[in-house]
C-alpha cells in the first residue's frame, strides 16, 4: 500500500507484508524483513539466485530457456495476472478504514466516491470542514498505487477535480497488477493530515509460535523492510496469549518502544487494542497500519490500512463477504470458486487437473521438470464427479493459452473408472480440441483405461507421472509449433 | 512396532453419523482398525452401522475404553471437537476436517500445547500403519507393511509416494499425514522424532510444501539426531509466491519457505532431496540398498 508524502511532495509507497505479487522491488526487503522478524535463528539461507538477481532486473529481462532456473526470474514468469488470492479475501482501503472506524480506531476524514461528481462533493465537504487539502486515492486491490500515479495530493478543489478525473477510470499499472493494469472504479477522497511522526503497527500470525504477534516500529512509511534488514531490533514484537488477548501492558510496551509521548499513551493503548479487536472480530490474517502517524497536534491516525481475511472463517463473517469486489479478481478464478474448485491461473500453456493440493503442486513441478510450463493450479478435490470434471474442463479451456491438458489423478476414494467416464463425457460435450494426457492410478485403474480406449477419442495415457508429464510437454510443443508456423 | 496406531488402537469417530464420518469409519474398520463407537451430540444411545453412538467423548471413552479419536465434524464445530477430545484425555486425536478458521486453531493450540494428548492435523489424511491399522481417509490397499516411515503435509502426494514404494515391493512402517494448515498439532519434526525412535522404521520420507519454516526446522533435527536415511521432496517448486494453493500452509508469505530455500536446508542436513516427485520411490530403493548392503 502506499501513501502520499506531504513532506517531499513525492509519492512514496510502502509494500505490504503478505502480498499476492511479490515480484516487485519490495520483495527482497520483505524477505529480509521476515527473516529477521520471525526467524532469528533460521536454518535457511537465501537462495543464491535470489541474492544475485535484483527483482527489478528480473522484471526487465524475461526468462529465457537457458535461464529458467533462476528463482526470481521463475517467479516473474509465473506471476499471475489476476489481483486477488481467492483464499485470502482482500478488501479496499476505504472498506478497511470503515472497519477501523467501527472499532474506534481513528482514521482521516474521508469518503469513497464512484463518480467524479461524488469525488468533488466529498472534497468540497472536507475542505469546508477545515481540511487544508485532500488526497485522491485509487481504490484497487494491488499495492504500489502511488508509484503508478494512483494517489495524488490536491491543495485546491480545482486540483482535486483534475486528479480525480485523471485517476477515475484509468488502467492503473503497478508492479502488482501485471502489465495490463487494473481499471480504477472508485476513489477514496481523504483530508490531508499534518504529519509529525510516521510509525508502523501490524498484527499477523506467528506460525512458529502458533500465536498472533503484534509488531511496532518507529520506521513507518516507506522501506520499513529495508530498515528492518539493517536493524531487526527496530521492530518490537509482543506475542499474544489467546486466553487473555492483547493486554494494556503489552500496548504500553509497544507505545514506549515507539517513543510516544506520555500524553499520547492512553490514546495509543486504545488505538492498538482497537486494532486487535478488529483482527479478532473479522478473522483477519493480516492487519497493517503503515503509516501509523502522530499529527502536529499530538493525535494518532491510521493513514493507511491493509487488511486481509481468513477464507475459512467466512461462514461466520457474512458481513465481510459482501465487501468482496469480484471486479478485482480473476474472472476464471471467480468462476471456479462457484463450483468449489480450487483454481489459480498461471501463465504457462499446459492446463492441469489434479486431485489434492499437494499432488497438484507436485504436478506443476513435474511439468516444469519435463521442460514445460503449467497454465494453472487446479485441485478438483477428492470426490469429483462427472459434472465437476466438466466444470473444471470448461474453466481450464477458457484460458486461451492452453495447448494441452494434463490430468493427474490418484484415485483413492475417487474411483478411476468413474473419473474416466467423466473425462470422456466432458471431452465429448465440450468438444475439446487440445490434446489430453492422463496419468491415472488407484482403484479400478484397468477399467478406467479401458473406458478411455473405447471412447474413440485421442487420449494419451502416461505410465508414470514423469512419463505423462513428458508426453504432455511434447504435445503442447507440437501444437505451439503448428500455431507458430501458421502465424508466419 | 510402528508409531501412533497399531493393533492396540481402539478408535472412536467424532461425527460418526455424518456422511464422511460413516464412510471412513467403515473404511477404517474394513482395514482392520478396531472402531469401537462414535460421538454425535444428541444421538447418544442409538447405534449407527452397528456402532454405539454417544453424546459426549468422555462417555464414549468411559464406555468403550477408546484410546484414539478421529474427527470428521464440519469446520465451524471442529475446534470444539478437538478440545472435547482433549478434555476426555484421549492420548491420540486425529482431526481430518479441512477449513477450520486459523483463529480457532490459535485457541485450540494454546490448550493442546500443554496437553499430553497428541493431535494430528487438522486438514490431514490421517495415520496408517500398514497391515496393522489405519485412522483416516487414505486408500489402504496401496500400502504394504514394511520399514519406511513417511511424514507429509499432503494427502494425495503421500499416496503417490506410498504407491511408488509399494510398486517396488518396499513396505511402510507408518505414514503420518500431518496436515496442511498453518497451525497443526504434530509438526514434521515431531513426526520425524517418532519415526526416528521407532526400531521398525529403517528409512524416512519427508514430504514438505512451500510456506512456513517447518521443513527447515525438521532438517535441523535430522542433521542433529537422525542416522537413518531420509529422502525429502518439497512440493510447490513452481508455485507463484503469495498464492494459497489449497493448503493454507502453502503460501509463500513474504519470502519464508520457498521450495528452493527448503530444498537447500534439507540437502545441508544430509537428506536425499528429490527434485521430481516421480523419483521418490527409486530414491528410497537406492538409499535402502546402501543402508543394508
Amino acid at each position: 500500500m502506499q501513501r502520499p508524502s506531504q513532506k517531499s511532495g513525492n509519492t512514496r509507497y510502502h509494500h505490504a507484508y503478505i502480498c499476492t505479487r511479490p515480484i516487485n522491488p519490495a520483495y527482497l526487503y520483505i524477505r529480509i524483513f521476515h527473516k529477521h522478524a520471525f526467524c532469528r535463528s533460521p536454518a535457511t539461507k537465501w537462495p543464491p539466485a535470489a541474492q544475485a538477481v535484483c527483482p527489478a532486473r528480473a522484471l526487465a529481462s524475461p526468462p529465457t530457456p537457458d535461464n529458467p532456473k533462476t528463482l526470481a526470474v521463475l517467479w516473474v514468469r509465473l506471476q499471475p495476472q489476476g489481483s486477488a488470492a481467492p483464499k485470502l479475501m482482500k478488501i479496499h482501503e476505504y472498506q478497511a478504514k470503515e472497519i477501523l472506524r467501527e472499532h474506534g480506531v481513528p482514521v482521516p476524514q474521508g469518503e469513497v466516491a464512484n463518480t467524479l461528481e461524488e469525488a468533488l462533493e466529498v472534497a468540497k465537504r472536507l475542505m469546508l470542514g477545515g481540511a487544508t487539502g485532500v488526497v485522491v486515492k485509487a481504490q484497487i486491490h494491488a499495492g504500489g498505487r502511488g508509484k503508478g500515479g494512483g494517489v495524488k495530493v490536491a491543495r485546491t478543489l480545482d486540483e482535486a477535480e483534475t486528479y480525480a478525473s485523471q485517476i477515475l477510470g484509468m488502467q492503473l499499472v503497478t508492479h502488482q497488477t501485471g502489465p495490463s493494469g487494473q481499471r480504477v472504479q472508485r476513489l477514496l477522497i481523504e483530508e490531508t493530515a499534518a504529519i509529525d511522526r510516521e510509525l508502523y503497527l501490524g498484527i499477523v500470525l506467528d506460525r512458529a509460535q502458533s500465536r498472533l504477534v503484534f509488531m511496532a516500529s518507529q520506521a513507518g512509511g516507506m522501506e520499513i523492510e529495508e530498515v528492518a534488514a539493517k536493524d531487526p531490533d527496530a521492530i518490537r514484537k509482543v506475542s499474544i496469549d489467546p486466553a487473555v488477548g492483547f493486554q494494556p501492558y503489552q500496548a504500553r510496551e509497544l507505545a514506549f518502544a515507539l517513543g510516544l509521548k506520555p500524553t499520547q499513551l492512553a490514546a495509543a493503548v486504545k488505538f492498538m487494542r482497537g486494532l486487535y479487536d478488529v483482527f479478532v472480530a473479522t478473522d483477519a490474517t493480516l492487519l497493517e497500519i503503515n503509516p501509523f502517524i502522530t499529527t502536529k497536534d499530538d493525535k494518532l491516525l491510521a493513514l493507511d490500512c491493509k487488511l486481509t481475511f481468513d477464507d475459512n472463517a467466512m461462514f461466520r463473517q457474512k458481513g465481510l463477504k459482501e465487501l468482496r469486489d469480484l471486479a478485482e479478481e480473476d474472472p476464471l478464478e471467480v468462476e471456479a470458486s462457484k463450483f468449489a474448485l480450487n483454481y489459480i491461473k498461471l501463465d504457462g500453456n499446459i492446463a492441469c487437473m489434479v486431485n489434492g493440493a499437494g499432488l497438484a503442486m507436485a504436478t506443476m513441478d513435474i511439468i516444469q521438470y519435463a521442460g514445460g510450463s503449467p497454465a494453472n493450479f487446479l485441485d478438483v478435490g477428492g470426490g469429483a464427479n462427472q459434472q465437476q470434471i466438466e466444470n473444471a474442463f470448461s474453466i481450464l479451456l477458457s484460458d486461451k493459452n492452453v495447448q494441452a491438458v494434463f490430468i493427474n489423478i490418484f484415485g483413492g476414494i475417487l474411483r478411476v473408472d468413474t473419473l474416466a467416464q467423466g473425462v470422456v463425457q466432458a471431452a465429448k460435450n465440450l468438444d475439446v480440441q487440445v490434446p489430453i494426457v492422463l496419468r491415472l492410478e488407484g482403484t479400478n485403474v484397468e477399467e478406467g483405461r479401458q473406458i478411455l480406449k473405447d471412447s474413440g477419442l485421442a487420449f494419451e495415457v502416461g505410465d508414470t507421472m514423469l512419463d505423462a508429464a513428458q508426453k504432455v510437454v511434447a504435445a503442447a510443443a507440437r501444437r505451439t509449433g503448428i500455431s507458430t508456423g501458421a502465424a508466419h | 512396532m510402528a508409531v501412533l496406531v497399531d493393533k492396540n488402537t481402539r478408535l472412536i469417530v467424532q461425527g460418526i453419523t455424518g456422511k464422511e464420518g460413516t464412510f471412513h469409519a467403515k473404511g477404517c474398520a474394513e482395514y482392520g482398525t478396531r472402531v469401537v463407537g462414535g460421538v454425535t451430540p444428541g444421538k447418544g444411545g442409538t447405534t449407527h452401522e452397528g456402532w454405539p453412538v454417544f453424546d459426549t467423548v468422555e462417555e464414549a471413552v468411559r464406555e468403550t475404553g477408546a484410546n484414539a479419536t478421529v474427527i470428521f465434524v464440519p469446520p465451524p464445530f471442529a475446534a470444539d471437537a478437538i478440545l472435547e477430545a482433549n478434555a476426555a484425555a484421549l492420548p491420540l486425536i486425529i482431526c481430518i476436517t479441512e477449513g477450520i478458521p486459523t483463529n480457532d486453531m490459535v485457541e485450540v493450540w494454546s490448550v493442546l500445547r500443554h496437553s499430553p494428548s497428541v493431535l494430528i492435523g487438522p486438514n490431514c489424511p490421517g495415520v496408517i500403519s500398514p497391515g496393522k491399522a489405519k485412522i483416516g481417509i487414505m486408500p489402504g490397499r496401496i500400502h504394504k507393511e514394511g520399514s519406511v516411515g513417511i511424514v507429509s503435509r499432503s494427502g494425495t502426494l503421500t499416496y503417490e509416494a506410498v504407491y511408488q514404494l509399494t510398486q517396488r515391493g518396499i513396505g511402510q512402517s507408518t505414514a503420518i499425514g500431518i496436515g496442511g494448515d498453518p497451525i497443526i498439532g504434530t509438526t514434521h519434526t515431531d513426526a520425524l522424532k517418532m519415526l526416528n525412535e521407532d526400531p521398525e522404521t529403517e528409512a524416512i520420507i519427508l514430504i514438505g510444501e512451500i510456506g512456513g519454516t517447518a521443513e527447515e526446522t525438521a532438517a535441523a533435527y535430522v542433521k542433529e539426531h537422525v542416522r537413518k536415511p531420509v529422502v525429502g521432496f518439497i512440493a510447490g517448486q513452481t508455485a507463484p509466491p503469495g498464492r494459497r494453493m489449497g493448503h493454507a500452509g502453502a503460501i509463500i508469505s513474504g519470502g519464508q519457505g520457498t521450495a528452493a530455500e527448503k530444498m537447500n536446508a534439507l540437502r545441508e542436513a544430509g537428506i536425499h532431496v528429490v527434485e521430481s516427485p516421480a523419483a521418490i520411490g527409486e530414491t528410497v530403493a537406492r538409499v535402502l540398498k546402501h543402508a543394508r548392503p
